[in-house]
């Protein structure tokens, strides 16, 4: 109890970008979310945790209605992004996700160029005027994404010629080329190596600056390192939202320490 | 009596794998370790007897019956035949078949009822004989194939050569049709040119194949210029694939990307429905209802237009190659992993955007095959063009004057009475001949463009 408090004292200090009232998530007759509430924080990083299959990749999917192409995928509740019901008919899912950006669990380059890759964002919001300003973003979109150096010399080359990691890198540039205000990244860093690892996470640390970011790891060191909050999931529960400190040091809920500790998952 | 040698066949292969596989069984019971399975063994011998000996039975029964009928002919009494033509011994070939079977009409003279009496021996000897062979490789194969069964012998590689040989041989047979159809052709293009001048079938502008047929017919002298047919198959490929390519692409678009669910599970079956309309009932659709509203229409506003328009034939041709390329292009959408779906949305494109940006020219290549394969339907279409086209060559490129097609001049060249040995048939050799090059370059060069241009996401 007296842990909850302190929780939601520091809540209460920096602003909430997204707040997820009561979710459900249904594909089908499987009930993949059961009612989660989670206030996401400007500013921050938050990790989502937990075994595989309980559901990190679904919600995260309802947070820029991705799930909206998946047919049987039905999701109930409130989502607010800075206030605003992002479920309501009246929001339009393209800008939505203009705004909520996201890097997916497997790298997916477009099979063009990998300055096409980097621009396509960019083209389709009019973000540059003109060619210089283009190359401007896709330069600095590649510098952040930390695969600059690999890559300035052939951008013409197709992006589905990079090797895993690589692929994950650009996507990674590609999703910050837009600008979005969040960024969701799910395991983004799965097929990477430690230095490039590193490379990401230091990313994330200063993509942190300017915007939300949620990220899906299966590496609580990772978790420990990159994150404010961490959220941890279990057969579709968010069973623990806390502080990250507080979470990796004195979890309050049986579950999540045996996950921590290596014992379920 | 030509199904005992078959049956003979099935059993040996039967026998042929139960033994190796009992064999191999064995030696496995016995305790031994099998290099492969037994299972392999009895297929290793089952295919060494299968295909040695199949072969051998068609041969026969290709070769039988000319080899006899050699035979019978020689042995007929010296002196009868002498100085007969060839159709004339034909006869008497076929009157002494008939005898053999017990179809004796008149009196016939005694050689050709013992030369029937011969066929009749002859040919019972040769089954026989077929069967003795049959059975006596199929026993020398099992022998052989059952000594090689040891545990190191390597059935399962033995069986992969074998089926791999097969599989070349049944690759080949498309290729080697193929070569079969260029030579004939060119032999009887070859024929053509020897009566007609190159330069006047390639850059002639008069297409008037009549010509005399008999010494004392009136007739003018033909004209072979080959440029009003092509022209004419030009014109209405065209205006066909001005039809299809955006039909077809629009609709496999909406129905693969916007199409909700119920309305897929009906337009999907319909447009296949269309795929399978006999291409004579498109011929009276574009008769009877696109040719007298084309003309109506022509009227109404004050344009002369013929009764036989390419436009109505290439029109509903367009139709009938919609659903090609509407499947193909939608097999194709299809087949684009969703995960560049999810990007292209994920960066916040619309589902038209992620359409023109992404699928589209992911899908290029199998949407490129579509359309090739609507264009060669078109080229090689007939059927629509004679109803509703025309038989007239004429120099045009109007859409609303009747045209006809160089499939339509080949069908018209050919029917009726016809001998190998004059132009009017020959043309028809060369045109198949001119249809094949221009097809064939058109399928290079597609491939060459989509080489060029395609986004591949593997
Ligand atoms: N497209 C789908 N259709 C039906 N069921 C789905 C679909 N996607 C996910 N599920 C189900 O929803 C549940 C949660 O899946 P989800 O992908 O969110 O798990 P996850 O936590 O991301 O796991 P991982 O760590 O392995 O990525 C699973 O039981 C899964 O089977
Ligand atoms: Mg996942």
């Amino acid at each position: 109890m007296y842990d909850t408090a302190k929780t939601e004292s520091a809540l209460e200090q920096t602003e909430t970008k997204i707040s997820a009232r009561n979710v459900q998530v249904y594909y089908g007759d499987t009930h993949a979310i059961k009612d989660v509430n989670v206030e996401i924080e400007d500013k921050t990083v938050t990790a989502f945790i937990g075994p595989s299959g309980c559901g990190k990749s679904t919600f995260l999917r309802c947070l820029n209605r991705m799930n909206d192409t998946i047919d049987i995928c039905r999701v109930t509740g409130d989502i607010l992004l800075d206030g605003e019901d992002i479920y309501d008919p009246k929001v339009d899912p393209v800008q939505l996700r203009a705004k909520v950006g996201m890097v997916f669990q497997k790298p997916n380059p477009f099979p063009k160029s990998i300055y096409d890759n980097i621009a396509y964002g960019p083209r389709i919001h009019g973000l540059a005027r003109g060619k210089a300003e283009l190359d401007e973003i896709v330069e600095k979109s590649l510098r952040r994404g930390a695969i600059w150096d690999e890559v300035k010399d052939r951008l013409d080359a197709p992006g589905t010629g990079l090797s895993g990691g690589q692929q994950q890198r650009l996507c990674i540039a590609r999703a910050i080329a837009t600008e979005p205000e969040v960024l969701l990244m799910d395991e983004p860093c799965s097929a990477l190596d430690p230095i490039a690892t590193a490379q990401v996470e230091e990313l994330i640390d200063e993509l942190r600056q300017s915007y939300s970011v949620v990220i899906v790891t299966h590496s609580m060191q990772q978790a420990a390192r990159v994150s404010q909050k961490t959220a941890f999931f279990h057969l579709g529960n968010l069973v623990e939202y806390g502080e990250t400190g507080q979470i990796f040091t004195n979890p309050e809920d049986p579950r999540t320490e045996s996950y921590i500790t290596g014992r379920i998952g | 009596m030509t199904a005992l040698p078959f049956l003979l066949l099935i059993l040996a292969t039967l026998a042929g794998y139960l033994l190796n596989r009992m064999a191999a069984g064995s030696i496995r019971a016995n305790g031994a370790r099998l290099h492969s399975m037994i299972s392999y063994h009895g297929m290793f011998a089952a295919l060494l007897v299968l295909v040695p000996v199949l072969t051998i039975i068609l041969l026969w029964l290709a070769f039988e019956g000319p080899i006899i009928d050699r035979v019978v002919m020689s042995g007929l009494p010296d002196g009868l035949l002498d100085g007969q033509g060839d159709g004339a011994l034909q006869l008497v070939l076929a009157e002494i078949k008939s005898i053999s079977r017990g179809q004796i009409f008149g009196t016939p003279e005694d050689w050709k009822i013992a030369a029937a009496d011969s066929y009749s021996a002859l040919r019972t000897q040769s089954d026989w004989w077929m069967v003795a062979v049959v059975a006596g490789v199929s026993l020398a194969i099992i022998g052989f194939a059952r000594s090689r069964v040891t545990a190191e012998f390597r059935a399962r590689q033995g069986v992969e050569r074998i089926v791999s040989g097969l599989m070349i041989f049944c690759s080949t047979v498309a290729v080697f049709t193929t070569i079969g159809i260029i030579v004939s052709l060119s032999y009887e293009t070859v024929r053509f040119l020897d009566r007609v001048p190159l330069s006047e079938f390639l850059f002639g502008t008069n297409w008037e194949p009549q010509i005399p047929l008999r010494e004392d017919q009136i007739a003018a002298e033909g004209a072979f210029g080959w440029l009003p047919v092509i022209l004419g198959t030009m014109v209405i490929t065209v205006v066909a694939l001005f039809v299809a390519i955006p039909v077809g692409l629009l609709s496999a678009i909406y129905l693969n990307e916007f199409a909700p669910r119920k309305l897929r599970a009906v337009i999907k079956p319909v447009l296949e429905i269309l795929a399978g309309v006999p291409t004579v009932v498109y011929g009276f659709f574009a008769v009877l209802v696109v040719a007298p509203a084309i003309r109506d229409l022509g009227q109404s506003i004050g344009i002369d237009v013929a009764p036989n328009t390419a436009l109505a034939a290439g029109g509903v041709m367009g139709i009938m190659l919609v659903p090609f390329i509407s499947s193909f292009a939608d097999d194709a959408l299809s087949a684009v992993p969703s995960s560049l779906r999810d990007a292209a949305l994920g960066l916040g494109s619309t589902r038209a955007e992620m359409m023109t940006t992404v699928l589209f020219p992911a899908a290029i290549p199998g949407i490129v095959g579509g359309v090739l394969l609507a264009v060669s339907r078109a080229i090689g279409e007939t059927m629509i063009v004679v109803m509703a086209a025309g038989l007239i060559a004429k120099m045009t490129i109007n859409p609303l004057d009747s045209v006809t097609t160089v499939t339509v001049q080949i069908v018209t060249l050919l029917i009726g009475d016809t001998s190998f040995d004059n132009p009017k048939t020959l043309a028809a050799f060369a045109l198949g001949m001119m249809l094949f090059l221009v097809t064939l370059m058109i399928n290079v060069f597609a491939l060459r463009i989509v080489r060029k241009y395609r986004e591949a996401y593997d």
